[in-house]
């Protein structure tokens, strides 16, 4: 069952990568960093950017890639991609900031960093502005999103959980959870 | 706190295995900025004139531009300066690519290298952590190789190493520093690290550099961008594709090579190939590079591709840029296929690409001519390619032959005797030059390649066009937006110059003009190498984005300290001064000012002896190419003049004529 809701428009943010433009300069690293330090532009230093090309010259690989999410723990399992006969590294694509590896943490804290498309900034993000190249480039777009509510996420949720750890175990969390 | 610089070098002693990380003086970064500047000043104060390349006392100075590290586009040159083993001068050989920025993030502004050290070592600088290491397993590696081991057996992928390889260990006069996809090649600083016992330098650095007025410096460095863009989208009409868009030369790109082939020597700098460029040539290599050619790419913070990645069928990917693409080719009588597989090689065992080929193909001129014979070249095969490459190994091995031949042509001919000098033809101040021979004297180019001291002319020259264009409404549109000019009369220059008539070479430019236009390109490179910017985005190409009215601006915002035209005009003489003067007090006289005779067929000695004797006038040098005691003082280089006042190599009447004589018993 699925309950229609208003429809509504939403703008998604992209940044276009083209690994084949990259040349490799590390320009996105730089600027990135100097317009998220405090004073803006006050400072640089690409082991702080949101962005990091994941690079390796002599393999020919040259691939940009945007902070996501934090994650506490590592993938069960990890992605190695070959594409054109190139073999990427694990995680080469991956996004996260991650225990598995140095990326996308503040060298002095370890705090992950996430890119935020430069919000507020005008033009969009500072990287594209700077990959003169044109291995970034900036898109946005609208588009209409149903607002939907779907209830039997939920009770799909609920009914594996009670599969797993019994009914009775279930209500016992909840009303704990609910007193706290 | 410190801007754009981070105030601190780091000092190593390798005899002891001593480091100490030294904080600088910010004084001495107004009066000689960085880079060239500041590493002049540390080779005036402690290396004197008795000191060889191969002293222990020798200094090799890996600096950092003042404004590396910065947003500042294409701004990441490492300036490497030490004593040179082939001119017994002072060094100067310069690197793009990701090591100075590097080294910047890692907290240091230069790596200062003294002494030797008792086994082969490397350099790891983390940060803080500064460690000297081991590196007896990567002797005999190659240059590349031994970049890529080290970072795998360190587990750093990002750090950037500046490495040796074979020919640096042995200590080859011409053998360069490499840094994968860039390299400093003059004047074998790689064998004075070498001969120091360091394999590589390896830097990570994760800390910030700051610039002074963040708003400003960036609003300059946008502007940067801007005009990079405009500039690219409409080339120069009327000069040849490679000096018509920003960059180094852009011959990992440019597929015609008609100009190149047909103007420059081939074999020892001697024979011209007129009619050598033709359909099925030009089908040939074009086929050839764009196979071996992966990708374009650029150094730290650039948009220029002047690189490139190449992988020869068979042989190991390495990075190019520039004109070695063809040096080997051309010294060789070959095809671009042979020229780019020996590169490779050559890379690996860290040679200059602009010397190396030519010495072979001077051993192989005095093998065809008697003056060596077969002996000298046991086992050497019949082929011509294979010929180079038995050279190449000999060189580097320092064996037989090639132990000679490793000096380079002017030393090796001073031993080889029998009249060899004559083929050691196309050097100035002992170094091998790139193959130019031409008819009608240019001169400006004669006072650059005289007075130059970085022994390379790419490396001197730029700015002003090459040659007169043909049309008067050519050389109007050319002077409409020419910005970057210091002062408005080198558009005039530019308007009336002919090529043909009156005002034609070698009568126009006119002295004085010369003089002028010599010392702005001069100056702009002396700049571009204490900042650390990458003389194709500034000193080199036609109407470049960084010039003498924006870069006051970018010192100021950048490092903080107050700078106008002016004053950073004075600064450039300054130690633009100080790397005379260390030559000087080497031995450097007019008599070594001298491009190769037969580089052009027309030469004018009268001519030529008023254009050095007025460029020394307004340098402020006298008749010897020795500065003044009243410029030394002017440009606050008091120590200067004292020392040469102390050493009676000027005397207070400043009659220098006693100090020629007593340094050619110095030279000899």
């Amino acid at each position: 069952m699925t309950v229609k809701g208003d429809k509504k428009t939403k703008i998604i943010k992209t940044i276009n990568i083209d690994v084949d433009k990259c040349n490799g300069c590390r320009a996105c690293e730089v600027i990135c960093s100097s317009v998220h330090a405090a004073p803006k532009f006050s400072s640089n230093n690409p082991a702080r950017s949101r962005i990091r090309i994941i690079r390796d010259p002599f393999r020919d690989i040259y691939v940009p890639v945007l902070a996501g999410e934090y994650t506490v723990a590592e993938c069960a399992g990890r992605d190695k991609y070959v594409i054109d006969g190139k073999e990427y590294d694990e995680c080469s694509f991956c996004r996260a900031s991650c225990p598995s590896r140095e990326e996308f943490k503040e060298p002095d804290s370890g705090l992950p960093l996430k890119c935020d498309m430069c919000e507020g900034e005008e033009g969009g993000p500072m990287c594209v502005k700077w990959c003169l190249v044109e291995a970034l480039v900036y898109e946005e777009r609208e588009v209409e999103v149903e607002e939907e509510d779907r209830p039997e996420d939920l009770e799909i949720g609920l009914e594996s959980l009670v599969n797993r750890y019994g009914l009775q175990s279930l209500i016992d969390s909840v009303s704990r959870m609910a007193n706290k | 706190m410190r801007y754009a610089e981070t105030g601190f070098n780091l000092e190593i002693d390798l005899t002891r295995g001593n480091i100490e990380k030294v904080a600088t003086d910010p004084k001495d970064t107004e009066l000689y900025l960085g880079g060239l500047g500041t590493n002049a000043k540390l080779m005036w104060d402690r290396v004197g004139p008795e000191v060889e390349a191969f002293s222990p006392e020798n200094l090799l100075i890996f600096g950092a531009g003042l404004l590396c590290g910065t947003p500042a586009t294409g701004c990441n040159r490492t300036i490497v300066t030490t004593i040179s083993p082939q001119t017994g001068l002072l060094a100067f050989s310069m690197m793009g690519g990701f090591w100075a920025p590097e080294l910047k993030y890692a907290g240091y502004d230069k790596v200062v290298l003294r002494g030797k050290s008792p086994k082969l070592i490397y350099l790891l600088i983390h940060n803080d952590k500064v460690e000297i290491r081991d590196a007896s397993h990567l002797k005999g590696k190659g240059s590349i190789e031994t970049a890529e081991i080290i970072k795998r057996e360190i587990n750093e992928p990002k750090a950037q190493v500046a490495a040796i390889g074979l020919a640096g260990e042995n200590r080859v006069y011409y053998a360069s520093i490499e840094q994968g996809r860039s390299s400093a090649s003059r004047g074998g600083i790689g064998a004075v690290m070498g001969d120091k016992g360091v394999k590589a330098i390896v830097v990570r650095g994760t800390r910030d550099i700051n610039v002074a007025r963040p708003a400003e410096f960036i609003g300059l460095c946008n502007e940067v961008l801007e005009y990079i863009k405009q500039r690219e989208g409409n080339p120069i009409p009327g000069v040849m594709p490679i000096l018509a868009g920003l960059g180094s030369p852009q011959e990992m790109k440019v597929h015609d090579e008609k100009w190149h082939t047909e103007n420059f020597m081939w074999g020892n700098s001697r024979t011209r190939r007129k009619d050598f460029w033709n359909d099925e040539i030009a089908k040939e290599w074009t086929e050839t590079l764009e196979s071996a050619r992966t990708r374009l790419i650029s150094c730290f913070n650039c948009p220029m591709k002047c690189g490139a990645t190449i992988s020869m069928p068979g042989l190991p990917t390495y990075m190019m840029k520039c004109f070695t693409k063809l040096t080997y080719t051309m010294g060789a009588f070959s095809d671009l296929d042979f020229g780019l597989r020996i590169a490779q090689k050559a890379t690996e065992y860290g040679l200059d690409g602009f010397s190396t080929p030519q010495v072979m193909a001077f051993a192989l001129e005095l093998l065809e001519d008697g003056i060596l014979s077969d002996e000298d070249f046991p086992g050497m095969p019949a082929d011509n390619e294979g010929r180079f490459y038995y050279l190449l190994d000999k060189i580097v091995l320092r064996e037989g032959i090639g132990d000679i031949l490793a000096d380079g042509t002017y030393w090796a001919a001073k031993k080889i005797g029998k009249g060899a000098d004559a083929y050691a033809h196309n050097n100035i101040k002992k170094t091998e030059q790139l193959p130019l021979k031409l008819s009608m004297l240019n001169p400006i180019y004669f006072l650059m390649y005289a007075t130059g001291e970085k022994m390379n002319i790419t490396q001197i020259e730029g700015q002003f066009p090459q040659a007169p264009f043909p049309e008067r409404e050519q050389r109007e549109q050319f002077v409409a937006d020419w910005i970057q000019v210091p002062d408005e009369k080198f558009k005039q220059y530019f308007l009336d110059w002919e090529i043909r008539g009156e005002n034609s070479m070698p009568n126009y430019p006119t002295v004085a003009m010369t003089c002028d236009i010599v010392d702005w390109q001069e100056m702009m490179h002396y700049i571009d190498d204490a900042l650390g910017q990458c003389a194709g985005l500034s000193s080199f190409p036609l109407k470049p984005p960084y010039h003498i009215h924006n870069y006051p601006k970018f010192i100021s915002s950048g490092a903080g300290i107050e700078m106008d035209e002016e004053k950073l005009t004075k600064a450039a003489r300054r130690y633009r001064t100080l790397v005379r003067a260390i030559n000087n007090r080497r031995g450097m006289r007019r008599s070594d000012e001298k491009p190769p005779e037969d580089h052009w067929k027309k030469r004018f000695p009268e001519l030529e002896e008023r254009l050095l004797n007025e460029y020394y006038k307004m340098k402020g040098w006298n008749d010897q190419g020795i500065p003044t005691v009243e410029s030394l003082r002017n440009l606050g280089l008091d120590y200067v003049s004292d020392d040469f006042l102390a050493r009676g190599i000027l005397s207070s009447s400043e009659d220098a004529s006693s100090s020629e004589a007593s340094a050619e018993k110095e030279k000899n």
